[in-house]
């Protein structure tokens, strides 16, 4: 199997080769995003088999790579399977949305060779057995993501963004990097078998523990690790934005995953205090952020933020319940945040590919520039639509199913007998409850003023619907957002071979439960049916309907708008991104993020608009960042004498080295 | 047998709430008349609202989608299934497994999130005010519903609905400080969920004051009629709420017959006519408040529940 596996992504990698080659050619690509497609799915299908446990045993391979006498280690188990299945049902949307969406690319040499070479990365990461190769995969999803983020590096702060985002994968890769030097010890065994059966001792364990969360949180978007995603993200082309947030930062995760409950042993319970507060506190900083955008695309990157925090939380329970022996509730919590996993990369990549297609059709991502596509994106419109719904956590969608079992999980910790942890978690609670309602305000807001209301520009004005494959890419990911709404039971009984795999429990079988209800506990505790849910929903609504055709008056007339006798022709009065998100900026902002509200109206009898500024300062920025910056250009101004030296002063350096590092030596232990 | 009389019994109950729930807010409408010293409209005025609004023809504004159409049936169902879900004479409804009590909240919040959406459709500034506020409101007020959730969860051990009120009224409950910081929230949040004064005000047409009503401003005819159904079956579902998880006598369990039936019967009326009485007397003795001071108060709303289930995480008898 995990040969076949590979096999894919060589495919994959060959292919970003020949693009090279034809990528001038006028169908470069159809070809390239069509082999994407091919591939992606074979690897689709290969997860699949593995997870469903038709290929019984993890299949293991040791190739003659990389170094000579060490080999690369591949392994596919229950873990590996989730999120090259995850991985790769995304890219392989992608890959369809890109059929129609790459035609608009002005420089697909910038993009083309690229793209195959991310996908190939990705799947490498999680198939990767030992910390060499796993590395260097990581290593190289990051530069080819890079590049992709580059490919328009002439708009805008592209290269800023790109600035960023290399210097912070460079950093979280030293972390991992270090991670990995912990975790084979002295001894240096790195494959990741050998790493399981060393046993690091209960300091060095916390130290991997951090280290991991800075190196896979960096990639995850953690705050306050998260500052290259809002920048990134969006500086890409909308299917590899799509992939990014969606894909790559559940490839992180897995990280994060495979060295928290996989290699490192039985964790100490103070580890899920950090990681629980970092998720909630991510998850709300996350969202808040998101509501202060006015671009389309960071909005959304800035939403990835809070999604990672709530699949964190999830994480930080099932390491609680797992250090505490209560394997049963771990694997409630790992299914829930998994499961989140899943969720949120199906979602995020339709509302990706939605921002995609709005800016190929207007060549906008500003929302205040937008405003109702409805009527000249319907499709569009409809699918986004079903995106924003699923994310706001809403039944019968399925955003809502992974939140509600993370709220179970909540409800289960009572029973963990560490004081820290009885007063984190109902904290979290609270973050995990303000962050979904205030993601709902952030949907209501990206829906209604990119869809809603009154064009604001001649651009949206003339906005035509997107093409055959781009729709065909988001009806199915819509489409899946449904079933994994109403059926949740067969999504959490594939999940039970990872739980068992990595907390030694399951949830309860539910594929077999009355009525398809979802019952994580015990019934009569709590249970819940998406299906049933969905069925009442369309059968009153439907009956309404019928009601009212039959008993009441079914005509109707279109009239100018009543706007309480004072309807305005300006679009421009209509409320905008800012204004919508003014009460909660009042309400939240003025304390996270110092927002000020400047208001200038000149004297009567000036006929110069009054105008309104909003001064927003970046806590995490201020408070981590510049100094940090700050720093080191002070560091590099002082050293810049050290430029200047005479060939003597030089000498004297080198020789104070010199000792310095022997005396270093010899008082060493 | 024992099915059938099962489904009678929800489908009665989803009969039930469709048609109390104007004669809640007719009834909420006459004694705050009377409070004021007026007459009052008659009891059954919201139903002649209601047909009258059928008959009418709808007038829909000339850039208004097929959002703004489909949106009513979206929230009447959303809200409808919501309401039938909660014990309102009998537990252990046929169907009160198929969603948990936050599954309830959830489908209200989907209810919200459309009518939300419909504020924005038509591109004026006042669905827009209207909709801004009502998300404002709402990120506090759902999270401190959440807090209460837990609360009697962790107390009841369950998140159903039908075994939560099962559980407080058997006498294993007692006295508990979380109860009370729980059901205060509650009552806070329910006022501001329904759009009620100190919050809003179900009355007015004063338009900067608005909120819900800023959102629906642009609807008419049918499309209002079902707006105004789902206020009102918004407002009985968290009355019914209130009364099955605080005041859960005469609440006839599964397998019940019908003397104790129509006795449950009779008890939720009871019920709904008191809360009915003292939202009413609550409206008339205070003032509408500013919009900005709306996140205090259901911060405070928030602090409570956040301290109720505190306090059992602490320790499971308080």
């Amino acid at each position: 199997m995990v040969l076949l596996a590979l096999a894919c992504a060589a495919v994959l990698i060959s292919t970003a080769a020949l693009a090279v080659v034809v990528s001038d050619e006028a169908r470069a690509g159809l070809i390239v995003y069509g082999v994407c497609l091919i591939a992606s799915l074979a690897l689709f299908s290969i997860a699949l088999l593995a997870l469903l446990g038709i290929s019984d045993r993890p299949s293991a391979a040791t190739l003659p790579l990389g170094i000579p006498w060490l080999g690369a280690h591949f392994r596919l188990d229950a873990l590996s399977a989730f999120f090259l299945a995850v991985v790769n049902l995304g890219a392989a949307a992608a890959s369809l949305f890109a059929l129609g969406y790459g035609r608009h690319e002005d420089a697909p040499r910038r993009v083309l060779p690229f793209y195959p070479a991310f996908l190939a990365g990705m799947s490498i990461v999680v198939l990767a057995d030992d910390a060499f190769t796993f590395l260097v995969s990581w290593e190289f999803m990051s530069l080819s993501s890079w590049a992709l983020v580059m490919a328009h590096h002439r708009v805008g702060d592209n290269v800023r963004a790109g600035y960023v985002y290399l210097i912070m994968a460079s950093f979280g890769t030293l972390a991992l990097l270090l991670t990995f030097g912990l975790l084979a010890g002295a001894d240096g065994g790195y494959a990741f078998a050998d790493i399981r059966g060393a046993h690091p001792s209960t300091a060095v364990a916390a130290s991997i523990l951090i280290l991991a969360l800075i190196g896979a949180g960096s990639k995850a978007g953690l705050v306050p690790l998260h500052v290259w995603l809002p920048l990134a993200h969006p500086a890409a082309p909308s299917h590899v934005s799509a992939l990014m947030s969606g894909v790559m930062t559940k490839v992180a995760v897995y990280g994060f995953v495979r060295i928290a409950f996989d290699l490192i042993g039985t964790p100490a319970w103070w580890w899920s205090m950090v990681v629980l507060a970092l998720g909630g506190i991510t998850a709300v900083m996350g969202v808040l952020y998101a509501l202060m955008q006015h671009d389309l695309k960071r909005l959304l990157a800035y939403h990835t933020v809070e999604n990672i925090g709530i699949i964190f939380i999830g994480l930080g329970l099932a390491l609680a319940f797992k250090a505490h022996g209560m394997a049963w509730a771990a694997a409630l919590a790992l299914t829930a945040g998994l499961l989140h996993v899943f969720n949120h990369s199906i979602f995020k990549s339709l509302l990706f590919f939605g921002a995609g297609a709005v800016l190929t059709s207007t060549g906008e991502r500003d929302m205040e520039h937008l405003g109702g596509l409805i009527h000249r994106m319907p499709q569009t419109a409809f699918v986004f639509l079903v995106g924003c719904a699923a994310i706001s956590a809403l039944p019968p969608l399925n955003g809502f199913v992974s939140e509600w079992l993370t709220f179970q999980a909540i409800l289960l910790s009572p029973q963990l007998p560490s004081w820290g942890l009885k007063f984190l978690v109902p904290a979290v609670g609270a973050l995990l409850a303000l962050s979904a309602a205030l993601a709902a305000a952030c949907f209501v807001k990206a829906f209604g003023v990119t869809f809603l209301g009154r064009a604001r520009t001649p651009a949206a004005e003339r906005a035509r619907e997107t093409d055959r494959f781009s729709l065909a890419a988001m009806f199915f990911f819509a489409a899946l957002c449904l079933v994994a709404g109403i059926l949740p039971g067969f999504f959490i009984d594939a999940l039970a071979p990872v739980t068992e795999g990595l907390v030694g429990d399951r949830m309860p079988v539910q594929g077999s439960v009355d009525w398809l209800s979802i019952v994580p506990i015990a019934e009569g505790r709590s249970s819940y049916n998406g299906l049933l849910v969905f069925a009442f929903m369309v059968l009153s609504g439907a009956l309404a309907a019928w009601a009212i055709h039959r008993l009441a008056s079914d005509k109707l007339r279109r009239a100018p708008p009543w706007d309480c006798g004072y309807p305005d022709a300006n679009p421009a009065t209509q409320y905008t991104a800012s204004s919508f998100a003014q009460p909660i900026r009042r309400v939240f902002g003025s304390v996270v993020f110092h927002a000020r509200e400047h208001v200038e109206i000149p004297p009567p009898g000036d006929g110069r608009p009054a105008r309104l500024t909003v001064e927003l300062r970046d806590p995490v920025w201020d408070a981590l960042y510049a100094p940090i910056a700050g720093g080191i250009a002070f560091a590099a101004d002082r050293l810049n004498h050290l430029q200047f030296l005479t060939i003597r002063q030089f000498l004297s350096l080198v020789f104070a080295a010199l000792v310095l590092l022997l005396l270093v030596l010899a008082i060493w232990p | 047998m024992a099915v059938i009389f099962d489904l009678g019994v929800q489908g009665a109950q989803m009969l039930l709430v469709l048609l109390l729930a104007p004669l809640l807010t007719g009834f909420t409408r006459k004694v705050k008349a009377r409070l004021l010293l007026r007459r009052g409209p008659p009891l059954v005025q919201p139903y002649r609202d209601l047909v009258r609004l059928m008959r009418k023809e709808v007038v829909l504004a000339d850039n208004a989608s097929w959002l703004f159409r489909v949106n009513p049936y979206l929230i009447f169902a959303a809200t409808w299934v919501a309401a039938s879900l909660v014990p309102t004479f009998r537990t252990g409804l046929l169907f009160s497994w198929s969603a948990d009590l936050i599954a309830i909240v959830a489908l209200l919040g989907s209810a919200r999130f459309f009518l939300a959406l419909a504020g924005l459709d038509v591109g004026t500034s006042f669905g827009g005010i209207g909709s801004s506020r009502e998300v404002m409101i709402a990120s506090l007020a759902e999270p401190a519903m959440i807090m209460i959730i837990f609360t009697l969860a962790l107390i009841a051990g369950s998140t159903q609905l039908s075994t939560m009120a099962g559980f407080l009224v058997s006498s294993a409950v007692g006295l508990r400080v979380s109860l009370g910081l729980a059901l205060l929230a509650l009552i806070m949040v329910a006022i501001a969920e329904n759009a009620r004064i100190p919050v809003d005000n179900p009355a007015t047409h004063l338009e900067l004051t608005m909120v819900h009503e800023a959102m629906v401003l642009e609807y008419s005819g049918r499309h209002l009629a079902l707006i105004e159904l789902s206020a009102s079956l918004k407002l009985l579902l968290y009355i019914s709420l209130i009364a099955c998880l605080f005041a859960p006598w005469g609440l006839v369990p599964s397998g019940g017959g019908l003397g104790l039936l129509a006795i449950g019967f009779v008890a939720y009326i009871a019920k709904l006519t008191v809360a009915g009485a003292l939202l009413a007397l609550f409206e008339t003795s205070i003032a509408k408040m500013r919009v900005f001071r709306v996140p205090e108060f259901l911060g405070a709303a928030l602090m409570l529940g956040l301290l109720a289930t505190l306090l059992l995480f602490v320790s499971r008898s308080l």
